[in-house]
């Protein structure tokens, strides 16, 4: 044997192998408007940039019929290669092989892959589509899945994980990408759940489809399991290399600065702000007066949309935002956005990303629901993520800044660095409506005319306590400032907290209410 | 695709203000005071038995019917010495949770 015909007979081998499921299943892929895995790689790297390891590797498994089929790469494909230039770690279930099921095999080539990522410290991304365990190699494919859930727990906080749904993720399968970082999903292709329809049906009696039990928009807008929503695998591989342009390589950098550049021209932030505090506006409007190129890279948009989160730039600099929207349910905390915020949170303060917060609230949503849904615990997990959080944290309150709502959003008291508010800023236990019925329920209900009273001592009490002042007076404000200063202070305040550095007493881990 | 909302009111504190509802807001299930006279499902499952009829008498921890979910035989028990009013589902029927399984009263 010469080289060549070694080199012919590799070339042969790779071929062979990379045909995944064969030719039928990759049609039948196709069909159901899915890319295969390996199409999903190539689109989503860098061009010439993927590199594969583990091509050879070959099932064990010896009951059931195994031992005589051939599953070309176990099921998975596992390599390094670059997005934006910037390295990453990556594997892609092959649903045309066995339906993607997980034995042992498959599940070491994804634990050799995650392993690389932590020790070389870069980001894990992880494509999502298989039909769960491997039935056939029994306790072997639930090993697997432990030995990858414990990896996501360990490498939580120290490189971005990232989970693509692009198929069906179910049982067990699930809880890789709810360990991880962000979780994206696509119209029609992503389903997820714990136990699927038809199970379900026979067990309890309930008939829903797999796309209102687990598809993508239910993930983006009901369970909060997913993070972005797209509606073409193309789209979400754009979504993911947007994202991975804002994040850092591991906890122990920062993320890449790009060139600073000015904010579009358009609406003034003052000329969006209504004065009068019961009437919304878009919260995103002013983060995109504010951020580099108007950009933000809004995170979880669907779910709880009554705080938003997200990534923009100040001056080049990757920066967290956490905001209140006035626009949906009143810009109200609740379990919902508690939870969502404070992980957003707790997510930048462990990537070295900057926070700003945008504060515009009444306070917390009224509601038997609520309170028996737990907000008490997950409105302390909004508290907890702040008061721990480490990085630069500048809060700006535009209006209302009431209740416990005040508290909550990184305010002074939770070690915000700056906090400024508008003229327009009313900071106060609650509102005046509220505040006048309590304070003077004596006087109103003796009163000839109730209402009138009522109205009176509403304004008596907006007067004097619905501004900034008296929170200033106190030093709580750093400064009133003048709406269109907004951008300008943010960024000197970001500039100044460079070198932050603040000692938190030691300890093995805090117990957060979760 | 998410379709935009209309603005609407939403009270907090005595402030009135305008702006969107959630969907999950929207699907919120408003709470009602139990009514210990009636008797719900807990679970979705089989009614596999029932031991009683209407305008029986029957005492405190008394199974009334069985319901089955996951594998188990859950006993539905009378929580009071009382008397059986109504009963809502037949033997064999597959009820979702929260469902009206029997209407009781206390003893006078």
């Amino acid at each position: 044997m010469s080289l060549r015909s070694n080199v012919l007979d590799l070339r042969k081998r790779r071929k062979e192998v990379q045909m995944g499921g064969g030719e039928k299943a990759m049609e039948k892929q196709a069909k159901m408007g899915k890319l295969n895995a390996r199409e999903r790689i190539l689109a989503l790297l860098d061009k010439n940039s993927f590199h594969e390891y583990d091509l050879f590797v070959e099932h064990s498994a010896k009951d059931f019929g195994m031992e005589s089929k051939v599953l070309h790469g176990d099921g998975v494909i596992i390599g390094t290669g670059t997005i934006n230039g910037k390295p990453i770690c990556i594997f892609a279930q092959d649903f045309t092989v066995e339906g993607g099921s997980l034995g042992l095999m498959h599940a070491r080539k994804i634990t050799k892959i995650m392993d690389h990522a932590l020790k070389m410290r870069v980001p894990l991304i992880g494509i999502n589509d298989s039909g769960g365990a491997r039935i056939q190699e029994g306790v072997n494919s639930l090993a697997g899945y432990g030995e990858i859930f414990f990896r996501n727990t360990l490498a939580s906080g120290v490189i971005p994980q990232i989970s693509v749904i692009l198929g069906p993720c179910a049982g067990g399968a699930v809880y890789s990408p709810a360990l991880t970082d962000f979780v994206f999903v696509v119209e029609n292709i992503s389903k997820m759940f714990i136990t699927g329809p038809s199970v379900i049906k026979s067990v309890l009696g309930e008939e829903i489809s797999m796309e209102e039990l687990g598809g993508a928009r239910v993930h983006a807008e009901i369970t909060g399991n997913a993070h972005f929503y797209a509606t073409t695998e193309l789209e979400c591989f754009e979504q993911i290399k947007t994202l991975i342009s804002y994040i850092p390589r591991s906890n122990a950098k920062k993320a890449a600065a790009y060139p600073p550049k000015a904010p579009l021209k358009g609406k003034k932030i003052e000329e969006i702000v209504p004065v009068d505090p019961r009437i919304p506006y878009d919260m995103r409007d002013v983060i995109k007066t504010l951020t580099d190129g108007s950009e933000f890279l809004e995170v979880m948009e669907h779910f709880a949309p009554n705080i938003i989160i997200g990534f923009g730039r100040l001056d080049g600099e990757t920066t967290g935002f956490v905001a209140n929207q006035p626009m949906v349910l009143a810009g109200v905390l609740d379990c919902d956005s508690s939870d969502k915020a404070a992980r957003f949170i707790r997510y930048c303060d462990a990537f070295n990303i900057p926070i700003v917060t945008l504060e515009d609230l009444p306070g917390y949503l009224p509601g038997v629901d609520q309170e028996h849904a737990g907000v008490i615990r997950h409105g302390a997990k909004i508290l907890y993520a702040y008061s721990e959080a480490t990085v630069p944290k500048v809060t700006v309150i535009l209006r209302k800044a009431y209740g416990g709502g005040y508290i909550a959003m990184n305010s002074r008291h939770l070690r915000a660095d700056f906090v400024f508010a508008w003229p327009t800023a009313e900071i106060a236990v609650m509102g005046p409506e509220g505040a006048a019925n309590i304070i003077f329920r004596k006087e109103i209900a003796e009163a000839e005319n109730p209402d009138e009273m009522r109205q009176q001592k509403i304004k008596e009490y907006k007067e004097k306590f619905a501004n900034p002042y008296v929170a200033a007076s106190q030093g709580y404000i750093d400064e009133v400032i003048e709406p269109k200063e907004t951008r300008s202070r943010i960024l000197h305040a970001m500039k100044v907290s460079e070198n932050k550095s603040v000692y938190l007493p030691s300890k093995k881990h805090g117990i957060p209410p979760f | 695709m998410f379709e935009k909302k209309e603005l609407r009111e939403l009270v907090i504190q005595g402030g009135v203000y305008m702006t969107q509802y959630s969907r999950k807001f929207e699907e919120r299930v408003s709470w009602e005071a139990p009514d210990e006279n009636k008797l719900y499902s807990f679970i979705p499952g089989t009614i596999i038995d029932i031991f009683v009829k209407p305008k029986q008498k029957v005492k405190e921890g008394e199974t009334l019917l069985l319901l089955e979910a996951m594998k188990m035989q859950n006993q539905v028990r009378m929580p009071f010495d009382g008397e059986i009013v109504q009963i809502h589902v037949k033997k064999n029927e597959v009820i979702p949770n929260r469902y009206l399984m029997v209407e009781i009263k206390p003893k006078k």
